[in-house]
Parts: structure tokens; C-alpha cells; sequence
């Protein structure tokens, strides 16, 4: 019998924690298989963060670094520059990278650090129930914008993968969602693209991952794509937003 | 490199920590520590395997050290008050996970952004763990340049075998004054662990365990545990890594208790204070923690009182009182705000003392 689907060998057996419908799982997966099929398991260094995703140092099979909220982007430059030849990534959720983290994730960029960046866009802070994150709505409701997300108060969401293409140190930066399975085979495209672009020594890579949180959006999984297609894509619009040949 | 040479403070630190095979610095400029990381950037880049980065923050600075420790290299990081304040929640990350790093904390006038004149008064901060959690971390206080090229060389060995920072307080007199020092090439103490820990790179069979470098245990027993470890290698540095050096304490009748710049004019002040027949002795402790507790309780036993002197309001007196606990009165004297005592004040205090004064 041929096999069709199998378990990737750069997840670990533990039992993911997130919850049903979460997509961080599948944002796992996809970052496994694209290190399992550049063969480069044996030197990939990978960071978590503080967050949802904080045991991901359990479930990527791989050496792996746990970082203090925001900070996996300086972690992961004094890694990389020891060691070169490892390839190293960063897993970040958006309050750990946009908000806590945003002058760690802006100078990496800047300084075109060898690294790549997978930056988990969920528009809430997951982990701590839901509050208000850099790249919440304008109306959207959380535990701390409890009559909905109003500019006026508190500004307007951060669109990190714009903001970094502005500068000169990124050689990749793209923005890509998973709500279906169209854009999941496009978002494991840009996450190769992205380990690529750091295998080939280009420089600073990042792909922003759209993901859907069920729990915190107060929705069932269905519900929660089909409010990430119809809301946060015309917020944040795929694509690739730099790319340096 | 065996000769004498004239170096400023700072700079001989950046160059004996090269010397002890530091390849990495990350750091951020402040005064008055600015010539460490100057100087790192002026050599680190001519060696092989060397990296100097200047971080956009003191807090991304120690984050990069953790990064670069957790990978296994010799890496050290350098700053002054406020940034020392930035890095402790790194700093108890990197304790944490059980990671070796030399930080150099070359102490200004607080609090707040207060001057940049030099200072004790980080000692609670440093001896007590400035940041959060059960921790302690060895703290070393030399008192000339000589001394802060050798700390600073012990400080990676000693970083190295009880996988955790190392922190070398100066008050910022030592980073600036200028002496002669010899610096030694030093290589690393052969004992030392090896770091198989160290996440470089894995695959099954590749002949070690998958490498997490790691500060959660979400378990609260787990992490009982873990804290129960990190102080059995406390226990460990209390027993054998407590430095001190004492002056004339056998027959004195007032000992002053001082540590690095202070302590020098302490020394000053104690030789004139025997010439007036003042039997004056000097404990000066070079590790501020583990605390010389012992030498001093038992200098306390036949003393009829300590003075203890510190460019603070008074921080350090708290452990010398813990040490004596009440055998005879502790009094102290100290400059804050960037002042530096004279010896003529701590001659003063001392025969107020004689006197039967306080
Ligand atoms: C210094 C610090 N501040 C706050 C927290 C609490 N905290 C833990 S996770 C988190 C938010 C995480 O949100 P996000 O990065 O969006 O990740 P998600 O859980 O949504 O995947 C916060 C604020 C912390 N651990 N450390
Ligand atoms: S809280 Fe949200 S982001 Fe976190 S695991 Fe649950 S669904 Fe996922
Ligand atoms: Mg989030």
C-alpha cells in the first residue's frame, strides 16, 4: 500500500496542547515538513516564545530554545552568530512579536540577521484569555477592549510585514493565511521559500502566518475561518510583501 | 602577553575576558562602561570566531547572550545601573536554564537615571537577584584593576562549571582609573564540564539527547525540584568559592568592612588610623556573595565594634549585621548620589568610635 500521509519526522509524539480547531497545529506542521524536506533537521536551532505556542520546544524535533516574551529574535541572533551553520528559526505569536517584542523583531530585521521568522498572526493574545493584541480590529471585542477595539483609544492594528518591508536588511518577507487548504499549500510554499532564503544566506526571513483562535474569538472552529477569511484578510492582505533575489 | 602594561579599567576587563576565550560580546552603551564594549568592538572582529554586536537595547543584549550561551560559546555582557536594571528578567531566564555568562555591572549613582558617577548601591540588586525568582548568582568585587583582569578571567570558569552568570560589580571608579596590570593569557580550567547541553544541532542517534534550553516547568513539583537543584549548586558556591581578604584583624579593636574602591580607602585610612594607635583591622570582601560571613563574625569576636563603609546608604551592612548577629555594634558610614568617601571621613568615624562616641 502506498502511503499517502504520514507523520512528520520534525514533530515530536507529545500530544499538541492547543485547542480543537486552533490552527497552530497545522502552522506546526507545515514549519516541520519544510525543515524535514530541506533535510536540515540535524542543524536547525528553533525559538520559542511566550505565548500559546510557548511548548513548542516539546513538539518540534529539533534542538530548541525557549525565550522570554518578545525576545526569541535576539535569542535566535546570539545562537546564529555562535554557530553560523545552524539554521535557526523563531515561532512568535503577534503580542510576543508586535507588541513586547517589536524592537527584537525590528532590528533582527534591520540588521538582515540570518534567521527565520514565523510570526503566528491570531489578532488576541491567546495564552493570557484574550486580551486586546497590536493587531486586534478596530471593533473587535476581547477581555480588555470589552465594547470592541476603538482606534480613538487605542490606535490602529500593526501590520508587521508592511512595516519590515520598508526596510533595507529583509531578503523575505510574506504574509500568507490557513484557513483553507488552498492557502495552506500556499503558506508551506513561502515557509520553505523563507528556510531557503536563510539556507542560501540572503538574509532575514518572515513569513506572517493568519491563525485562527476559536477559544478567544468566542466562535466555533467553522466560524472562526470563515471571520479570519472575511475580517482579517482585507486587514492583512496576503502576499509576499519583499523578496530579494 | 606577560608584561606590566598601563590599562584603564574597562579595557583590561574586555581584554582579559578575550584572553579567558570570551569570543562573543552583546552590548549596549552607557556610561561609565562605555570602553568594555568600544574595545570589543575593536578586537573581537580581527579574531577568528569573534562577534561583536551592538544590541538596540540592554534587554535584547541579554537575550542575545542567552542565545549565544545556550549554543555553548564564551559570552559576556557589560553595563551600568539602569541597564543592569533592564537585564534582570534575561538574567533570570539565563539562571533558569542553567546557562554560563559573565555580566559586568560597573555600578553609577541611583536611583533612577541619577549620575554617572560611581556607586555601591546595586549591591541589594546584585546579592539579593534583581530579578525575579529563587536565585542567587556569584558576584565578584575587585577592588584594582590587577584584580578585575583576574576576577574577570575566574568568572568565565566559574560561569562555566556551575552553569550560571557570573556578575563582576565595580563601582565605576575601577572601570575608569588606570593601573598597570599583567594579563595573563588564561586558558579555561580543565575540569571543567563539558557542554553536551548545548543546542547545536540534533538528530536520533546522533549520540545525545535533544537539547532544550529551557526555564518553564509548568508542574509546580518539577519546578520545586529545579529550584531544589539550583541551590544545591548555591550550597556548592557558598562552600567553596567565598573570597575575602583581611588586614590586620588579629589584634584590632575596630574592623571596617569594605569592598572594592572603598575598601582601598578604608586601607588608607586603617595605616593611619595605627599610627595614631588606633588598632584598626579591614575585612574587605572580594566575593559579595557568597557573603564572608564567617571571617567576619569571628574578627567580631574580640573587636569592640565594626564600621562598615560603602558608597550607598547602606546595603552591605545588612549582611556584615547578619554575620555578627548583635556580638558587638555595626555602625556605618557612606557616600551615595556618585560621592566617594575620604579617608579622612572614615578616619573620623572611626576614632568618634575610640572615643566612645555613636
Ligand atoms: C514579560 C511578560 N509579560 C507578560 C507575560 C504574559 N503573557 C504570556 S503569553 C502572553 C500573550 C501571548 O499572546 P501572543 O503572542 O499573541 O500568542 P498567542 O497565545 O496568541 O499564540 C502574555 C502577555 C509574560 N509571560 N511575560
Ligand atoms: S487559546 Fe487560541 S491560540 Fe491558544 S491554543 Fe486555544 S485556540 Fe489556539
Ligand atoms: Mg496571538
Amino acid at each position: 500500500m502506498a502511503v499517502v500521509y504520514e507523520k512528520t519526522k520534525l514533530l515530536t509524539d507529545k500530544p499538541l496542547h492547543y485547542c480543537p480547531g486552533c490552527t497552530h497545529g497545522i502552522i506546526h506542521r507545515l514549519v516541520a515538513e519544510a525543515i524535514d524536506e530541506l533535510g536540515i533537521q540535524n542543524r536547525t536551532i528553533g525559538i520559542a516564545p511566550v505565548g500559546c505556542a510557548v511548548f513548542a520546544y516539546d513538539y518540534f524535533n529539533c534542538d530548541m530554545m525557549e525565550a522570554a516574551h518578545g525576545r526569541a529574535p535576539a535569542v535566535a541572533t546570539g545562537c546564529k552568530r555562535v554557530n553560523p551553520g545552524n539554521i535557526v528559526f523563531t515561532y512568535q505569536g503577534d503580542g510576543d512579536l508586535a507588541s513586547i517584542g517589536a524592537a527584537e523583531i525590528t532590528h533582527a530585521a534591520t540588521r538582515g540577521e540570518n534567521i527565520t521568522v514565523i510570526f503566528v498572526n491570531n489578532a488576541i493574545y491567546g495564552m493570557t484569555g484574550g486580551q486586546m493584541a497590536p493587531t486586534t480590529l478596530p471593533g473587535q471585542v476581547t477581555t480588555t477592549s470589552p465594547y470592541g477595539r476603538d482606534p480613538k483609544l487605542c490606535g490602529y492594528p500593526i501590520r508587521i510585514s508592511e512595516m519590515l518591508a520598508t526596510l533595507d536588511g529583509p531578503a523575505f518577507i510574506s504574509r500568507v493565511s490557513v484557513h483553507d487548504v488552498k492557502h495552506i499549500l500556499d503558506a508551506k510554499k513561502s515557509i520553505k521559500k523563507a528556510f531557503e532564503t536563510q539556507l542560501a544566506g540572503k538574509g532575514f526571513s518572515l513569513v506572517e502566518v493568519l491563525s485562527a483562535c476559536p477559544t478567544n474569538w468566542g466562535m466555533t472552529p467553522q466560524e472562526s475561518l470563515k471571520w479570519l477569511e472575511q475580517n482579517m484578510i482585507p486587514q492583512y492582505p496576503l502576499g509576499i510583501k519583499k523578496e530579494v533575489e | 602577553m606577560g608584561q606590566k602594561m598601563l590599562m584603564k579599567g574597562n579595557e583590561a576587563i574586555a581584554e582579559a575576558a578575550i584572553q579567558a576565550g570570551c569570543r562573543f560580546f552583546f552590548g549596549y552603551p552607557i556610561t561609565p562602561q562605555n570602553q568594555i564594549p568600544e574595545y570589543m568592538s575593536k578586537r573581537l572582529p580581527k579574531i577568528e570566531g569573534g562577534c561583536f554586536l551592538q544590541a538596540e537595547s540592554e534587554v535584547a543584549a541579554i537575550n542575545m547572550v542567552y542565545g549565544a550561551a545556550g549554543a555553548g560559546a564564551r559570552v559576556m555582557t557589560s553595563s551600568s545601573s539602569p541597564g543592569i536594571s533592564l537585564k534582570q528578567e534575561g538574567i533570570s531566564y539565563i539562571v533558569g536554564a542553567e546557562l554560563p555568562c559573565v555580566i559586568v555591572n560597573m555600578v553609577r549613582g541611583g536611583p533612577g537615571l541619577g549620575s554617572i558617577q560611581p556607586a555601591q548601591s546595586d549591591y541589594f540588586q546584585s546579592t539579593r537577584g534583581g530579578g525575579h525568582g529563587d536565585y542567587r548568582m556569584l558576584v565578584l568585587a575587585p577592588s584594582s584593576v590587577q584584580e578585575a583582569v583576574e576576577l574577570t578571567q575566574e568568572a568565565f570558569d566559574l560561569a562555566d562549571l556551575y552553569r550560571n552568570p557570573v556578575l563582576v560589580m565595580g563601582d565605576g571608579l575601577i572601570g575608569q582609573m588606570m593601573e598597570p596590570v599583567e594579563m595573563p593569557e588564561r586558558k579555561p580550567r580543565t575540569d571543567l564540564p563539558e557542554k553536551t547541553w548545548a543546542a547545536t544541532g540534533w538528530e536520533p542517534g546522533c549520540g545525545r539527547d535533544r537539547a532544550i534550553i529551557n526555564s518553564l516547568y509548568i508542574d509546580p513539583a518539577v519546578l520545586e525540584k529545579h529550584v531544589n537543584h539550583l541551590y544545591e549548586k548555591y550550597a556548592a558556591m557558598e562552600a567553596n568559592e567565598c573570597r575575602w581578604q583581611e588586614e590586620m584583624t588579629e589584634d584590632a579593636d575596630y574592623i571596617i568592612v569594605a569592598y572594592g574602591t572603598t575598601a582601598r580607602i578604608a586601607r588608607s585610612a586603617m595605616r593611619k588610623l595605627r599610627e595614631e594607635g588606633i588598632r584598626a583591622g579591614l575585612i574587605r570582601p572580594i566575593t559579595l556573595w557568597p557573603f564572608p560571613a564567617a571571617p567576619i563574625a569571628a574578627a567580631a569576636k574580640h573587636a569592640k565594634a565594626i564600621l562598615t563603609v560603602e558608597m550607598s546608604m547602606g546595603q552591605m551592612v545588612e549582611d556584615v549585621r547578619l554575620a555578627v548577629e548583635g556580638a558587638v555594634p555595626v555602625h556605618f558610614f557612606g557616600r551615595t548620589g556618585g560621592i566617594v568617601p575620604t579617608v579622612r571621613e572614615i578616619i573620623t568615624q572611626v576614632e568618634t568610635l575610640a572615643k566612645g562616641g555613636h
